[in-house]
């Protein structure tokens, strides 16, 4: 096992070392102190465990590496990812898994404000509740939200899918409520095991789409105006 | 980009390192805010009847002992660097009028029985070394690191600003429709200094308390009247506050501890206070507003 720590390194020195890591280290990020911008950009397969709380964009842009924070985190955990896996063992700040192409990002406690902003095929799971506008624009990937999701709800989506398993405060513009299939229970069935999180009843989330109303200009919609 | 950071304490055990903690808070956001940084200090010790007036000199060598000897035996002024502490008796109104028209050039950033106000432009580590913060105590304090996006970088317009006796504002964000509630101000006889967006709604919040409101009511206007982007911590002689707007993208992070209430842009600003360990850690919620008191 690997150590790094926050007090003694900088942040470029801590990826750095980490980037040059082989495929399957174990390393420990010490003091984090919610320091800002660890463990992003890597291509390796490792594992990380950032012990304490940490800040902004952590294990951003990854390729690879298997990171869990054992505390909480600022915003934009995972934003970006690729592959590999970013654990929050406490809540996550705003924009958790923004923009992020593949990869799952796990929060086991709450997520704040726009989570998913942007996916763009990542996948995003919440144990606990999401705070609002999450799943903004996000255009592929899946979103599961154990608990409750805050005021407008997966506003202006495209063809990202977002699971609800408490209650929806609103949906935002053009976001719907759909049946649930066999499949979306599959997928949300796969996601409980991969992350653990057995309160999710995968027969009892709302499956929630893109109405697909804002695809296309409608001239006439001037006319309201 | 800005940086806010607040720490009201609620155990005596913690008013002599006010100042040092508060200084470290304030480093740990210099990045938000490298081009102007200001400090608000909270200090109990003043006598009934008298307030204090932070007073900034047009620059080095100024004549205190001058200025002192024409507002009269009754006021006493304290350097500080270049500038001052004035401590007199009487009604603000006619302390700011003696001040008017005995040393018309100093400007007052604040006033109030308990509230001191150090700001300027340049790096936040400068200005708290040249005001020797680290060393001050106090029971609540404010700071903010600048990143103009608004207007101008001028020490007039670095936060806080104060606008009442013992209120003041610092504010991450940039409000839309400043210039509207500007003028509905001045139509109401309240004048701002600057044509800095976050001076508008610090003169709001006092003009609002002046007319009957507490400062959770007046906050709860700023939430309906003001546009734009905004996290504000506010601060009264008894009170300490947050407010972030609907959107709630500019970053605030609260801390709950039995000692203390210290809020800040990032956590990076306070991982390091004692007891923060114990500390109830929270993200205020959008439209909320969080007060607390002594």
């Amino acid at each position: 096992m690997v150590t790094l720590s926050c007090a003694e390194l900088s942040t470029r020195a801590i990826n750095r070392a980490l980037a040059e890591l082989p495929d399957g280290s174990r390393v420990s990020i010490t003091e984090p102190q919610g320091r800002h911008n660890l463990a992003v950009g890597l291509r390796n397969q490792i594992t990380i465990t950032i012990a304490g709380n940490a800040g902004y964009f952590i294990g951003g842009l990854g390729d690879g590496p298997s990171i869990v924070v054992d505390g909480f985190v600022g915003w934009s955990v995972g934003e970006n990812l690729m592959s590999g896996t970013v654990r929050v063992r406490g809540n996550a700040s705003e924009s958790a898994g923004a923009s992020s192409h593949g990869g799952l990002v796990i929060v086991d406690g709450d997520a704040s404000s726009r989570a998913g902003i942007s996916l763009k095929g990542g996948t995003l799971v919440v144990a606990g509740d999401a705070g609002h506008m999450s799943g903004f624009m996000a255009q592929a990937g899946t979103i599961l939200i154990g608990g409750d999701a805050g005021a407008g709800l997966g506003d202006s989506l495209y063809e990202a899918v977002i699971y609800v398993g408490g209650a929806i405060r609103s949906l935002g513009a053009d976001a719907r409520v759909e049946e649930l299939t066999e499949g979306d229970v599959q997928r949300v069935r796969q996601l409980i095991q991969q992350t653990g999180f057995d309160h999710i009843d995968p027969q009892n989330v709302k499956r929630v789409a893109s109405a697909r109303a804002l695809y296309h200009f409608k001239a006439v919609a001037g006319h309201a105006y | 980009m800005c940086g806010i950071v607040g720490l009201h304490c609620k155990s005596p055990d913690l008013h002599s390192q006010l100042g040092a903690l508060l200084s470290q808070m304030l480093l740990a956001m210099s990045e938000r805010g490298p081009d102007s940084a200001g400090i608000a200090l909270y200090e109990e010790g003043l006598p009934t009847g008298s307030l204090r007036y932070s007073l900034r000199a047009p620059g080095p060598g100024y004549d205190w002992e001058g200025t002192s000897e024409r507002l009269g035996e009754e006021a006493v002024i304290r350097p500080v660097a270049d500038d001052a502490v004035l401590t007199a008796t009487g009604s603000p109104a006619a302390v700011l009028e003696k001040l008017a028209a005995q040393a018309p050039d100093l400007r007052v950033f604040a006033y109030g029985s308990a509230i001191e106000v150090y700001k300027d432009i340049g790096a936040p580590v400068d200005i708290l070394e040249r005001y020797g913060i680290t060393q001050r105590s106090g029971y609540q304090g404010l700071g903010h690191t600048r990143m103009a996006t608004e207007s101008a970088v001028t020490t007039d317009h670095s936060h806080p600003f104060a606008t009442a006796a013992d209120l003041c504002l610092v504010h991450n964000g940039s409000f839309s429709n400043h210039a509207t509630i500007r003028r509905r101000l001045e139509d109401a006889g309240v004048r701002c200094s600057t044509d800095n967006d976050s001076e508008v709604a610090a003169r709001f919040i006092a003009y609002h308390m002046q007319h009957g409101d507490d400062l959770q009511a007046a906050l709860g206007k700023v939430l309906t009247e003001f546009d734009g982007f905004f996290t504000l911590l506010v601060a009264s002689r008894n009170q300490f506050a947050v407010v972030r707007d609907a959107f709630a993208c500019k970053p605030a992070v609260i801390a709950e501890a039995p000692d203390f209430v210290a809020m800040a842009s990032e956590y990076r600003a306070l991982a390091r206070l004692p007891g923060i360990q114990e500390a109830a850690i929270f993200e205020p919620g959008p439209e909320e507003i969080h007060v607390w008191s002594r």
